[in-house]
């Protein structure tokens, strides 16, 4: 199984650490992952704003680099989100959409495709709020929304469960977008202040010691909103837990 | 071209294309409750209205006659209760506006959302419902079906101008969420459980 | 409506704060008017917690059903299909109304709507109209017209009748004053209909408004109400409300008149118990309204019209995109789940229609002045999922940014900062030269995505820290630059 490594560009910029520990947890599972220099970007900050065509130029370096892979692994729900769901900005060819089919994002690889059922590297025993970021989510569908009458089930939650001394605490709006939004949270700072402002304070009421999530836009949001806000509490990304950080 | 001919063409030139059937409604009576008249109580009870208990003994005519004896006027459209004048001979509803308690019988009543159906032909004058102060409603039990789905089955909405299920009294929640009863409509609906008396039209 | 400069309360008591800016045709700044909002803390946390609550008592109606899920296909399966056959049903259902005794006319867009009601009720000689809640009359404007005529339009339902009293526009399509505190509501009455300026417990307040509408709706010449739905099969118009009003207003005056978007047809009464089981539920958490009401002909001695309304609704039904947006039946669950809605108020819109739902609607009504609504949201996709039959709500929203970008410039993204970001996305080494040339990320990667951008981010948030590396020097640096 050849893998493409796939480090959106936010990551690559803000937090490499998260991008380091999803390489090193997929090599753990014995899998060939190779890292292409000339990554840059999904095109989804241009494509949400609705600049659909300057997206496309990104849309299509993304798939000449990411062919020929049997799946392409990111930690990035929002990115993988958009590359399945609204990748079209370029003439959808027959290679276009093979790529787009083969992304998928670290959590749900590791559920569906590796259905990896232990983690015996990792060890984290602490409060932990899940936040599971809305393009994960609704989008991906990485576990139940609360809107829907549906039997429970959430895909990160079940690989975080086998982490050792992991304590799960319960949001009261579990999954209350924390309203990063991409540009929202320029164009309506007040609104995206208070939504991540409302997020945190709501976790820290649950006494959570971390919030984690598949989504490193969402933790930088929220992170943002804690330290001004004084409350204390720490962010972490998924891959960094599962691959055994300590906290 | 009038307005009715441009609407409609313009209609027509936009109708979305692709085969869209109509889809069957089912019943979903598979989830019926077993007992319909304890869960059409326990339906009215939620949604503000309240159900007249019987009494043990005597013609279970008690607790009604307990409810109007103080009534500064009664109005009644059903032959078991005695009102102060004949709807017959209304005719503007305005005459209505002093009416203190209305007894009306309901055509049927709904388990799932503890509501009573009521017709121009069961209310005589429609505005009797919502001029009184309050509104009494016998109800055959006989006539509870399970849910919204039966009843819309009934005779009544293609025979009736006019047709209305009443769910507990009027209410309102407009400001800051607080509930209020008695909005603009009845302050209470109570429902006395009795069936028609025979040679009564359905 | 004129501009409202915020109202200086006495000591203790927040001043409501007001809607968005309108200017004319200029692009409304929801943004600007959601900021007022969050100014406001007590309206804010009083709306928020109302709302969610809503939400929730829907959640526990959404899970006492096992069926559920099954309804919201077929209320969207319905829907869809009646929209095919529009035309089709609206005729049935004009047959079937006239072979009743009702009057049915046709109205191409707002202005016609007012003319045919303004000529009904001088027809009939009547100066004042009561009314029930009607989002489509909002629409139209219709009692400004009326009024222009003489004719004086009185709102029965609660919440309708305190933003009319205060000159507002309703905020939401469900519950109109929950933007307002009992403080302002009692600041309104007193100023209005004379109740006590220093009594604001709902109860009296609302015993109050009772009060003082009753001769009102003795005395009025014409009732008008709206109608969640028509049935083709029996020409039946249904109205549901919670207070009664609606039936007030037709069971009274000697004429009744339904204003109705051509969108609110469906085809048979066993069509109608799916709409009817999701609309309160989804709108308030409670099984049914209080008052589910079924008009299929005039009472004797009386005269009942309906007024068949376009306004833009045909037009929308040929956008391939949109006009599924069509189906929707009005019961505000998108508002009450929305996290943006609910922190902004639903005045910040500036719009008839407010929240997930007016981001896709409005800018057919208006596409420059509501062409920065669609990004007042966060695309986080929780509307689509409470919506009863089923519109993609947030991927229209979505799919209007891209068609309102083509048109109308957004002031806050510059085309050319997109397209420069875009050019510099699809080259890896021009993009590695902007990313690493400073080693800080922070200002280089948002600065041609978003002018300024960073100056807004700080406001509430303290800022991310650039890494000493990025993932890229790290790789290059541990596992050297071989292919």
């Amino acid at each position: 199984m050849k893998i493409g490594l796939f480090i959106p560009c936010f990551i690559d910029a803000f937090f490499p650490e998260v991008g380091i520990a999803t390489l090193q947890l997929l090599e753990r599972f014995k899998l060939d992952v190779v890292y292409p220099r000339d990554q840059t970007c999904c095109g989804q900050p241009m494509a949400n704003s609705g600049y659909d065509a300057e997206a496309s130029g990104a849309e299509a370096l993304f798939v000449r680099n990411f062919e020929g892979f049997d799946y392409i692994v990111g930690p990035s729900g929002s990115c993988v989100h958009h590359i399945r769901h609204f990748f079209t900005a370029l003439d959808q060819t027959e290679a276009v959409r093979d790529v787009r089919a083969r992304t998928y994002e670290l959590v749900e690889f590791l559920h569906d495709i590796l259905k990896v059922d232990a983690f015996p590297w990792a060890r984290f025993p602490h409060k932990v709020g899940l936040h599971n970021s809305c393009g994960t989510l609704r989008g991906l569908r990485h576990a139940r929304a609360s809107e829907l009458r549906e039997p429970h089930f959430s895909k990160p939650e079940q690989l975080l469960s086998k982490v050792e001394g992991l304590q799960f605490v319960a949001a009261s709006r579990p999954d209350e977008c924390c309203g990063f939004g991409g540009l929202f949270s320029i164009y309506n700072e007040s609104v995206s202040a208070k939504m991540g402002s409302d997020k945190v304070h709501d976790f820290a009421r649950a006494s959570a010691d971390y919030i984690v999530s598949a989504d490193s836009s969402c933790l930088m949001h929220q992170r943002g909103c804690a330290e001004r806000g004084n409350v204390p509490i720490k962010f972490i990304h998924i891959a960094q837990i599962l691959n055994g950080a300590a906290a | 071209m009038s307005s009715r001919d441009a609407i409609l063409a313009a209609i027509r030139s936009h109708l979305p294309k692709g085969e869209r059937p109509l889809p069957a409604v089912p019943t979903f009576e598979d989830h019926s409750p077993a007992d319909l008249i304890e869960a059409f109580g326990r339906a009215l009870k939620r949604m503000g209205g309240r159900m007249l208990q019987p009494d043990p003994g005597g013609d279970g005519t008690a607790p009604v006659k307990a409810l109007l004896a103080d009534s500064l006027l009664v109005c009644s459209a059903t032959p078991e209760i005695a009102g102060e004048f004949d709807l017959n001979d209304v005719v503007d509803p305005r005459s209505l506006a002093d009416v203190d308690h209305a007894v009306v019988r309901a055509s049927c009543g709904v388990a799932e959302t503890g509501s009573v159906l009521l017709t121009d032909g069961d209310l005589k004058v429609n505005a009797l419902a919502y001029l009184a102060q309050h509104l009494v409603v016998l109800l055959d039990p006989a006539d509870i079906v399970v849910n919204l789905h039966a009843a819309y089955g009934r005779p009544e909405f293609r025979e009736r101008a006019y047709a209305v299920f009443h769910s507990g009294p009027s209410a309102t929640a407009d400001i800051e969420g607080v509930l209020i009863l008695g909005a603009q409509g009845v302050r209470s609906l109570s429902v006395w459980l009795v069936p028609r008396k025979s040679g009564q039209p359905d | 409506m004129s501009e409202r400069t915020p109202d200086d309360g006495p000591e203790g008591i927040e001043a409501q704060p007001r809607g968005a800016r309108q200017r004319g045709s200029k692009p409304i700044d929801q943004a600007e008017a959601a900021r007022r909002f969050l100014a406001a803390p007590r309206h804010q946390q009083q709306h928020d917690a109302r709302l969610w609550t809503l939400r929730q008592r829907r959640d526990e109606q959404m899970w006492a059903m096992p069926e559920w899920e099954e309804l919201r296909q077929l209320g969207s399966d319905i829907k869809e299909h009646t929209l095919s056959r529009l035309d089709h049903y609206l005729e049935m259902f004009e047959a079937k109304a006239k072979a009743n005794g009702v009057v049915v006319h046709w109205a191409r867009d707002a202005a016609e709507h007012n003319k045919i009601v303004q000529q009904l009720l001088e027809q009939h000689g009547a100066t004042t109209l009561i009314k029930s809640k009607s989002m489509l009359t909002e629409e139209c404007g219709l009692r400004a017209d009326l009024a222009k005529a003489g004719i004086d339009v009185v709102e029965t339902d609660l919440g309708e009748r305190i933003q009319q009293l205060d000159d507002e526009d309703p905020s939401h399509v469900v519950v109109p004053a929950v933007h307002k505190l009992r403080t302002d509501v009692a600041k309104v009455f007193a100023a209005t209909i004379g109740s006590d300026p220093d009594n604001d417990d709902p109860p009296y307040l609302a015993e109050a408004q009772r009060n003082a509408a009753r001769p009102v709706i003795l005395s009025a010449g014409a009732g008008m109400t709206g109608a969640n739905f028509l049935v083709a099969e029996t020409g039946a118009v249904v109205v549901c409300t919670n207070e009664g009003n609606a039936d007030l207003c037709a069971n009274i005056p000697a004429l009744h008149i339904v204003s109705a978007g051509i969108e609110k047809i469906i085809p048979r009464m066993g069509d109608l118990a799916v709409f009817v089981r999701m609309l309160s539920r989804s709108a308030l958490g409670s099984p049914i309204t209080q008052y589910t009401s079924h008009f299929r002909g005039p009472r004797p001695g009386a005269e009942m019209h309906v007024v068949l309304v376009d306004n833009g609704r045909s037009e929308r039904l040929g956008m391939a995109e949109f006009w599924t947006s069509l189906k929707c039946i009005r019961c505000g669950a998108c508002m009450n789940t929305c996290p943006v809605y609910r922190r902004s108020g639903g005045l910040s819109y500036g719009a008839t229609y407010s929240g997930p739902i007016g981001l896709i609607i409005d800018p057919t009504f208006n596409a420059r002045k509501y062409s920065n609504l669609p990004y007042s949201s966060t695309l986080n996709g929780s509307c689509s999922n409470v919506c009863p039959v089923k519109i993609n709500i947030h991927e229209q929203i979505y799919a209007w940014r891209k068609v309102l970008v083509r048109e109308h410039e957004t002031p806050f993204v510059k085309r050319a900062a997109m397209r420069a970001a875009g050019a510099v996305l699809a080259r890896p080494t021009v993009y590695r030269a902007a990313i690493e040339k400073t080693n800080d990320a922070l200002t280089s990667l948002p600065r041609f995505v978003i002018y300024n951008g960073m100056n807004e981010w700080g406001k509430g948030r303290e800022m991310p820290r650039p890494p000493a590396e990025t993932f890229h020097q790290w790789f290059i640096r541990t596992r050297g630059d071989k292919p």
